[in-house]
């Protein structure tokens, strides 16, 4: 993508360092949001390395590739990396390239703040990493990372919750500096009812990441004073209790789903309309229903253990409180629908990959609900049904999300236009191998398969063939996507101004392609 | 009544599906045992079949759409982008089901917590990575035995064929009677463990340093299996669980034979029964998994 800045007409910046100076000291909000894509897509690699290790141990009945203390490892950095590494580092990395250009203004409010939180991933990322080769080897305790298996587990532990630390800083720097950006940077006449939705969904979650990010720096914290200084947060023992913890970790990790889930939102009332020619159906109401997603997100977190033993009252509330959700998520779908109908539709790859999000994210959405329920949940907690659930709305919600994102801006950032017919080829072989991947996990689930176990009774054995297969047909097609956008790069061709006839943002009316250096010098002129 | 039928038909698609391919391929939750499985099974089915139709609706009209109204075929797009009565109804009408399905939802809820006036009570242990059962009350009380996986490493290190019940095999099962109400009580040694007996519909969390509780009543006599459910470290994927239900009059003899056992071990306080003559200590199938 570095194709942008070499674009002639910007020798004002003649100064600028180059080599590897210029990527550690800039502030630039195209830089860094590059370096933040580029960063992701390594820890997707990282991530799907480890997944389709896990896939191949899952193959057939019995351990034959890593022994199951590894294989717990695998599970657990598998899924910090992807969440914390790959999904939400991509969502900064759109954020920063398009909010500026979006809402009219020349850069992020606090560049130097910018570089710093970008600066804070490679070092988290190289101790989620090392932790694998440490004596002990990686924390085998699930990326929930439950007391008291954290207490017993080995240094990597450590080096977990450090890197969970830097992550979380850096987290509440880009949060803060998204949402003074997007207040303060609007150009002339831009009211905050006017700013593109991914602008309004960005100012959400990042909201949500200022209020959650501290309680999972406290929730890990308090394990590493158990580990080593004697306390008893989570230990009976001494006074404390292991549930605690788990109350604690999901008043982050709920909040953190629609962290993961709402910037997709956003771009995909981005591209439905851009594609279906035709203004976002609602975009009112679309802002209230994302709105309250957020705020029943803090009310909601005990969903997640109903088995631990709360009261009938407890659970009876949670329960009530998590379908209510489903109420504005049903309004989002709805609005989507809406816009398309009516339209004018083509289906380029980036619709392909929104469409596959609606049908697929609400998938997701229809067995989150039946998970809700807490009878029914009692008997899918911690099997393959969970786990299905979370990899449709995180996988087929955000990262096909995020392939949009990529497929859509992609022109106006490297001034190129990707090969089509390989983008649409990209769509169907993560489309197909993703569901031949995960759906069969549902069935697996409802039998009676535990997440989480190195190796599981014959009866199981045959989706889990399946499901290995389309794992490894999904990670495979992903270098596909490496190859498109490096061809896009190398030997694209010239992409217009304005790439999508439909697309309205500032940064396809007014900014040229590919988009200048600094997006607006001067705040553009709003009707 | 329409519940029963939609199992039914519920049934019927798995059977269909699956055909061919006997226990393999599993497409639903397994038979419940017990009434209040029942009960969770066709909540499910009920909730499941709603999801398809409103899946259906919506995206039925974007296939319609995807298709009718495609740019290539040289559509033109309307302009609107609000309209309120279609916005408030499908805000009330998804309210409106949730509220529908949340009432059986509920009384489904409290019948499973309900563990008042059990006939056995038994508390369960997790251990990494083994389980103990005491049974504390009713008949067989003060048995306690300690429960841990059959296979042998051979079969799991793939020297050795597979077995029918590969993993879901114990040396000393639960046994308890049919019909009654039994009542589990968990808590852990060490970490937290979860116990799960999938056709039984139960799982409870046992938390190391308290108890919690939960129950289930066979309705039918055989061996149900499950396995620990929580991640509990190295060896989380191999401590199965296995019940016995058996009829009242087998169970009053695996009592006394129980209890006999454990009176010839009584000069020795510090043990633990387990099967005499399989002399598989606990110790010793760790050691030979490592
Ligand atoms: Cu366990």
């Amino acid at each position: 993508m570095s194709a942008v800045l070499d674009t002639p007409g910007h020798h004002e910046h003649a100064d600028r360092p180059t080599g590897i100076t210029r990527w550690l000291t800039t502030t630039n909000h195209k830089d860094i949001g590059t370096m933040y894509l580029w960063f992701s897509f390594t820890m997707f690699i990282v991530g799907g390395i480890m997944a389709l290790i896990i896939r191949t141990e899952l193959f057939t009945p019995g351990i034959q590739v890593v022994d199951p203390d590894r294989f717990n490892a695998l599970t657990t950095y598998h899924g910090l990396i992807m969440v914390f590494g790959a999904i939400m580092p991509a969502f900064v990395g759109f954020a920063n390239w398009l909010i500026p250009m979006q809402i009219g203004a020349p850069d992020m409010a606090f560049p130097r703040m910018n570089n710093l939180s970008f600066w804070l991933l490679p070092p988290a990322a190289l101790l989620l990493i090392t932790a694998q080769f440490v004596p002990g080897g990686g924390a085998g305790v699930g990326w929930t990372m439950y007391p008291p298996l954290t207490v017993q587990a080995p240094m990597a532990m450590d080096l977990t919750i450090f890197a969970i630390h830097i992550l979380g800083m850096s987290s509440i720097m880009g949060s803060i500096n998204i949402i003074t950006t997007v207040f303060n940077m609007r150009a002339p006449g831009m009211g905050m009812m006017r700013i593109p939705m991914f602008c309004w969904t960005w100012v959400i979650t990042a909201f949500l990441l200022l209020a959650v990010m501290p309680v999972l720096a406290g929730a890990v914290t308090m394990t590493l004073t158990d580990r080593h200084f004697g306390t008893s947060f989570f230990n009976a023992a001494g006074g404390g209790d292991p549930v605690l913890y788990q109350h604690v970790f999901w008043f982050f990790g709920h909040p953190e789903v629609y962290i993961i889930a709402i910037p997709a939102f956003g771009v995909i009332s981005q591209i439905i309309p851009a594609f279906a020619r035709k203004p976002l159906f609602g975009y009112t109401s679309m802002v209230y229903a994302t709105a309250s997603i957020a705020v029943l997100s803090f009310l909601v977190w005990a969903h997640h253990m109903f088995t631990v033993g709360m009261p009938v009252e407890a659970q009876l509330y949670f329960m009530y409180a998590t379908v209510l959700i489903a109420v504005p998520t049903g309004v989002k779908v709805f609005n989507w629908v809406a816009t398309a109908w009516r339209g004018s539709l083509s289906f380029e790859t980036p619709m392909l990959f929104a469409l596959g999000f609606l049908f697929l994210f609400t998938i997701g959405g229809f067995t989150g609900l039946v998970l809700a329920i807490v009878p029914i949940d009692v008997q899918l907690h911690d099997t393959y049904y969970v786990v299905a659930h979370f990899h449709y709305v995180m996988v087929a919600g955000a990262l096909f999300s995020a392939f949009g994102a990529i497929y859509f801006w992609l022109p106006k950032w490297t001034g190129k236009m990707y090969d089509e017919r390989l983008g649409k080829l990209h769509f169907w072989l993560s489309f197909i191998f993703f569901n031949v991947a995960f759906f069969v996990q549902h069935f697996l689930g409802l039998a009676g398969m535990p997440r989480r176990i190195p190796d599981y009774a014959p009866q199981f054995a045959e989706f889990n063939m399946i499901s290995s297969i389309g794992a490894w047909g999904f990670g495979l097609a992903q270098v596909l996507l490496l190859y498109i956008v490096v061809k896009t790069i190398r030997s694209g061709k010239p992409a217009e101004q304005r790439q999508w006839d439909g697309a309205d943002g500032l940064e396809w009316t007014h900014l040229p392609t590919p988009a200048p250096y600094h997006s607006f010098e001067t705040p553009p002129v709003l009707k | 009544m329409s519940v029963k039928i939609f199992r039914a038909a519920a049934g019927l698609a798995t059977v269909v599906l699956s055909a061919g391919a006997q226990a393999a391929f599993e497409l639903n939750f397994q038979t419940p045992v017990s009434k209040v499985g029942e009960r969770v099974y066709d909540l499910h089915t009920v909730i499941l079949l709603i999801c398809f139709v409103i899946f259906i609706a919506v995206f039925g009209t974007l296939l319609y759409s995807v298709f009718a109204h495609r740019k290539s075929k040289g559509h033109v797009a309307a302009q609107f982008h609000e309209n309120t009565t279609v916005e408030v109804l499908w805000t009330i009408i998804p309210f409106v089901i949730l509220v529908l399905i949340a009432w059986p939802a509920t009384t489904t809820l409290l019948a499973m917590r309900d563990t008042a006036e059990p006939d056995v009570t038994v508390k369960v242990t997790g251990y990494q990575w083994e389980w103990a059962y005491d049974y504390l009350k009713g008949e067989g009380e003060g048995i306690s035995f300690l429960s841990n996986l059959a296979t042998p490493h051979d079969q799991i290190y793939g020297t050795a064929a597979k077995g029918e019940h590969y993993l879901r095999e114990v040396n000393n099962p639960l046994v308890v009677p049919v019909g009654k109400k039994i009542r589990i009580l968990t808590t852990a040694n060490d970490v937290i463990h979860s116990w799960f007996v999938p056709e039984l519909f139960v799982k409870q969390d046992a938390n190391p340093g308290f108890i919690r509780d939960t129950w289930f009543r066979a309705e039918k006599e055989g061996t149900f299996r499950g396995q620990c459910a929580e991640l509990c470290g190295k060896d989380h994927g191999f401590m199965p669980i296995v019940v016995e239900v058996v009829s009242p009059e087998k169970y009053s003899a695996w009592v006394a034979e129980q209890k006999k056992k454990m009176a010839g071990l009584a000069d020795d306080p510090g043990k633990r029964a387990t099967e005499a003559g399989e002399a598989v200590a606990p110790a010793d199938i760790k050691t030979a998994r490592r």
